[in-house]
């Protein structure tokens, strides 16, 4: 488990990052560390330079924007997971957070590292995509908003270009009648371990029907995906146990489902469809 | 054992504060100066020719030292394996290689990270070709995974032990007559074993030091047999034993796979000689999933005939053990160890054949339990799917069909081997009061009323373990090859020093198993000293007396008995010195408080005192020599026979197939026990490990022979997460064997845990009409079991 030779710089500002990055074409940057550094050990990733974050200010925060909340790029996962902002706005995300890696790894590693890896079994970039993120992307040039659908490119590869650092992922904050929740089988069994299966569900009721949803599943194809069909089928139905299980069953359509180690086609789009359900149930039950 | 005897009292082991907060010294914490490192050059096919070999770009990299390829190593010979059936491992291969991660060049440099970019400058060009993965497949010998063998079978293992063809076939067709009763049922089942990953927490480690200067060797190893590599590198380097010192430091966990000389040890001191610098080489996780030694590997086919009431009348087993490409240390020899306990703890009959094929993958060898959690895993499963057609209690037909009690001693398995001591139905009794048996199946099926799948498991075994006598050596079983005359006996030395404190050296290789503390309490038990005046040398072939390790749960049986009788001798010795210091009789010396003393007075003397006057020759008694030490060699008369009842209580989510553990009860009996925390702590490891196969660990081979679980993302692991607490308890049932009445209980848990677990399982579908399910029974599997069933 030896990397090849790189070169580290550890700027204390963003511009002297980015510019390190421009100047670097082949640079990565470091957050937590928690997936580039066994990529770098295991040689599938040589960077010429890492460009490590950490000693940069304002990054490390969860803040409340008024309308969002905004999550830093050095937040790591635990305090995701604890953050009482985003536990009541995004529950979806802390219950993601808390089932990420084990203790050590969310205590290093960062929701927006987590993004920008991209892996198709996490767990946190679903939530997102459900709870309509917006991700924040610094370059030289300044700054641009990228929506979480429109993030998530293909396997290990979001749209952040070369030169940018995802500086911060901003939700919505949401009110009464709306609810989210994670819910997945881990490799291991349970919530340990990537997700064989994951689906994230975000919904809103109003007037004794569901009048918002969006869902995501991770684990099944290719990469971190919305599943517009359950959306499309809640939307307008009762939310009842028989409408969600109806719409669940929508849960890989238009997916190109991938089997792995853990899981057949035949498997994994039944998992999909077993914790649509159980998600868009829990979302529901949290809207109230 | 004294009055103030500190044996089976509960200490803690007192090598944990050094090891949990990193103050333990490992091999790769040795820092020498000067030292180089390697890196390998591996085989990315299962089977290929090795076409060309360049290595020039590397060795005109800065900082390589040397790059070496099997020209260089050939004078040395093969590695050395002590049952040498079937093909031996080329230190390195140039010619054809033989699985994915065999060893094709070496490269030294100055440091790791440059030894690795030499390694990747290596230019091998392969010409692939086809491999052998299958067993089956190797079995009808259709392809031959060595082209100069006339077979892929190297060798087949058939039970009852020392029956010829004919008394096999009698006991077969003894079985089959009793098939066509009316009130007979016959249950047949074939399943798979897997192949497992070793994985202990520190990877194989070795730093060769050859010291010019004096034409000798120190060898630093992550290694559990150091007297056993000491005499494979003197072998090697034609040097002798009194040449080469072999220091196995701290041993982060080894359950076998460090029960080998390996092709880099032999390499590294290679290289160390050539170079005259120390050398270091560390592996990586996925040069340990690839290069170290794999366990496991089965798949056969159970067969139980049985009344309809529940008395069985034969087991058969057959099927074939993966050997991996090359032979190593045991590795046919590991099947073997599954005759020893072929028909457990029962009385039945039993036709017992096992064919070990070779195959394009890394060789497999000793992995805790080594043969025995695969036997014990056919027979509990096979006889748990019998109990469950014939509709009877599953402990009852257990109960049923044991050896009895009364038939100890001079009771002889099945299989036909004489056996120790055992009582196992009183070890049932306990395990089913423990687990409150009613209680556990009313709680289940009130689970079940709810549309719950709750099942429970349960499961016996028999261990074989400590194995002796030092006959064994004529039946082939010698370690001639490391220069051992046998692997039977224990060894051990005790010194008292002039100031009254005491070391104990003995040549066990413990990786965990809590030496400091268990010898330290024998021979404090013994000399009424306290255990922290008393040092615990092991693994250094220099400080102690040769002895073969720590393996097969042998340490304590063994070893163990070896550090009680040279602690006697002292005692001896020391009460005729304490004897004449206060003039009183030496009948009426009594150890205890750190001195001698004189029973019924308050007359006493301290060690202090004692081995003061032990190196004051002219004070001891007329006669004495001075100096207060002895040596004691012990050779069992037999192997003991541990044995245990495991319940398990599951779980599962028939939606997604998921498997929580609910609770698991053991019950096991190694004899006396020395330290209660230690032996619960060895059942708790070997449970998690069995657990591990039954739940989560499967050595992924491709048809390619790619082994696609080679890191610990894809390998899992039981961590505490997956595992409720265990609920543990024991029978005593001391063997008679040796002094201190103790049987080994290192294999123990993971002999008994893996089909207690898949027991509980099927248990729980059992209404979807699930009978079996291949290990590991991860969520996709147990799901694509109730799918098949409902189909």
């Amino acid at each position: 488990m030896y990397p090849r030779q790189f070169d580290y710089v550890a700027p204390s500002s963003l511009d002297e990052a980015l510019a390190a990055l421009d100047a670097n074409p082949g640079a990565k940057v470091l957050a937590g560390g928690m997936s580039l550094l066994p990529m770098m050990k295991m040689r599938l990733l040589s960077p010429d330079m890492v460009v490590d974050i950490g000693r940069i200010g304002g990054l490390g925060d969860i803040t409340d924007n008024g309308d969002s909340i905004s999550i830093g790029a050095l937040v790591t996962h635990s305090e995701v997971a604890a953050s009482g902002l985003v536990q009541d706005h995004g529950a979806a995300l802390a219950t993601a957070a808390s089932w990420t890696g084990d203790r050590q790894v969310r205590n290093r590693g960062t929701c927006c590292g987590s993004m920008v890896h991209a892996d198709v079994a996490a767990d946190q970039p679903v939530a997102a995509l459900a709870l309509g993120a917006t991700m924040v992307a610094a370059s030289s040039g300044g700054t641009r908003e990228i929506a979480a659908a429109d993030f998530f490119v293909d396997t290990l590869m979001s749209a952040l270009e070369p030169g940018e650092i995802l500086t911060e992922m901003r939700i919505p904050k949401v009110g009464a009648g709306t609810g989210s929740a994670y819910d997945k089988l881990g490799r291991r069994g349970g919530h340990t371990d990537y997700a064989v299966a994951g689906v994230a569900a975000s919904v809103t009721r109003s007037n004794g029907s569901v009048s918002a949803a969006t869902v995501a599943v991770t684990g099944v194809g290719s990469r971190p995906v919305l599943a517009a069909g359950v959306a499309d089928a809640l939307v307008g139905s009762d939310g009842s146990d028989a409408a969600v299980e109806a719409a669940a069953a929508h849960a890989t359509a238009g997916i190109d489902v991938l089997e792995d180690l853990y899981g057949s086609v035949a498997y994994k789009t039944h998992l999909a469809q077993v914790f649509t359900a159980r998600a868009v149930k829990a979302a529901l039950a949290a809207a109230g | 054992m004294s009055s103030t005897s500190v044996l089976g009292g509960v200490v803690r082991r007192r090598e944990d504060p050094a090891l949990i907060q990193g103050g333990g010294r490992y091999t790769d914490d040795v820092k020498l100066a000067g030292t180089a490192h390697v890196a390998f050059v591996r085989s990315p096919f299962a089977h290929a020719d090795v076409l060309s070999v360049d290595t020039s770009a590397a060795e005109a990299m800065d900082g390589v030292l040397a790059v070496y390829t099997a020209a260089d190593v050939e004078h040395l010979g093969s590695l050395v394996a002590q049952v040498p059936v079937g093909a031996l491992r080329p230190l390195l291969n140039n010619g054809t290689v033989k699985h994915v991660g065999e060893a094709v060049a070496m490269v030294v440099a100055e440091d790791p990270y440059v030894a690795r970019d030499a390694a990747d400058a290596v230019d091998v060009d392969y010409d692939a070709l086809a491999a052998v993965v299958d067993l089956k497949h190797s079995l009808s010998d259709e392809m031959l995974v060595h082209e100069d063998m006339e077979s892929n079978t190297l060798i087949s293992w058939t039970g009852p032990f020392g029956a010829d063809a004919d008394a096999l076939a009698a006991v077969k067709a003894g079985i089959d007559e009793q098939k066509s009763r009316d009130d007979v049922v016959v249950v047949s089942q074939e399943m798979i074993n897997q192949r497992l990953i070793p994985v202990p927490i520190e990877p194989r480690s070795v730093m060769a030091d050859y010291q010019v200067g004096y034409g000798r060797f120190d060898v630093y190893s992550s290694t559990q047999i150091p007297s056993a590599l000491a005499g494979a590198i003197g072998k090697y380097f034609g040097m002798a034993l009194n040449q080469v010192t072999v220091k196995a430091m701290e041993v982060g966990g080894g359950f076998g796979c460090k029960l080998n000389v390996y092709n880099d040890e032999v390499l590294v001191a290679f290289a160390s000689k050539q170079l005259g610098c120390p050398v270091k080489w560390t592996e990586t996780r996925r040069e340990a999933a690839n290069s170290t030694i794999q366990g496991r590997g089965w798949i056969a086919t159970a067969t139980m005939t049985g009344t309809t009431d529940g008395e069985i009348l034969g087991f058969e087993l057959d099927g074939i053990a993966d050997m991996g490409a090359y032979s190593q240390n045991f590795t046919v020899a590991i099947p073997f160890l599954g005759v020893f306990v072929g028909s457990g703890q029962y009385s039945f009959p039993t036709h017992w054949k096992m064919d070990c094929v070779t195959t394009h993958t890394m060789t497999t060898d000793a992995y805790r339990g080594a043969g025995r959690p695969e036997a014990a895993y056919y027979l509990e499963r096979v006889l748990d799917m019998y109990a469950r057609k014939i509709g009877v209690d599953p402990a009852e037909v257990r109960r049923k069909n044991y050896i009895s009690a009364s038939e100890f001693p001079g009771a002889v398995s099945p299989m036909g081997f004489p056996m120790d001591t055992g009582d196992y139905e009183t070890n049932l009794d306990a395990a089913l009061e423990s687990a409150g048996w009613s209680g556990l199946l009313a709680e289940r099926d009130a689970a079940r009323a709810e549309g719950r799948h709750v099942g429970v498991g349960i499961a016996t075994y028999v261990e074989v373990c400590g194995f002796g006598p030092s006959g064994l050596v004529d039946l082939g079983f010698s370690w001639a090859e490391y220069q051992m005359p046998s692997a039977f006996n224990g060894s051990s030395l005790v010194r008292v020093h002039p100031d009254g404190s005491a070391t104990v050296s003995i040549g066990t290789g413990p990786s965990g198993q809590g030496h400091q503390t268990t010898w330290a309490q024998i021979v404090g038990d013994g000399l009424g000293m306290d255990v922290d005046r008393i040092r615990v040398i092991h693994g250094d072939t220099e400080e102690a007396p040769p002895s073969i390790g720590t393996f097969g749960s042998r340490s304590a049986a063994v070893d163990g008995s070896a550090c009680y009788e040279a602690t006697q001798k002292v005692q001896a010795k020391a009460a005729r010195i304490a004897a004449h210091l206060l003039e009183a009789s030496e009948d009426d010396i009594e150890f205890a408080d750190g001195g001698a003393h004189v029973a019924g007075t308050d007359s006493s003397v301290g060690w202090d005192e004692i081995a003061k006057a032990a190196y004051q020759p002219h004070v001891l008694p007329e006669g004495m020599e001075g100096g207060l030490e002895a040596h004691a060699i012990f050779s069992p008369g037999n192997a003991t026979w541990p044995f245990g009842t495991h319940i398990a209580m599951v779980e599962v989510d028939a939606d997604t197939g998921d498997v929580r553990l609910l609770r698991y009860i053991g019950m096991d009996d190694c004899g006396n026990v020395i330290s209660p925390m230690i032996v619960d702590g060895q059942i708790h490891g070997g449970i998690a490990q069995g657990v591990g196969q039954a739940m989560f660990e499967d050595a992924v081979y491709d048809m390619d022979g790619n082994l696609l679980s080679a890191s610990l993302v894809d390998y899992i692991l039981p961590t505490a997460v997956d595992l409720p607490s265990f609920e543990l308890g024991r029978t005593v049932t001391p063997t008679d064997i040796n002094p201190l009445g103790v049987k080994g209980i290192g294999e123990a848990g993971t002999i008994g845990a893996a089909q207690t677990v898949v027991n509980a399982v099927v248990d729980a579908l059992e209404s979807l009409g699930v009978t079996h399910i291949d290990m590991p029974l991860r969520p996709q599997r147990v799901w694509q079991a109730i799918q098949d069933a409902q189909a």
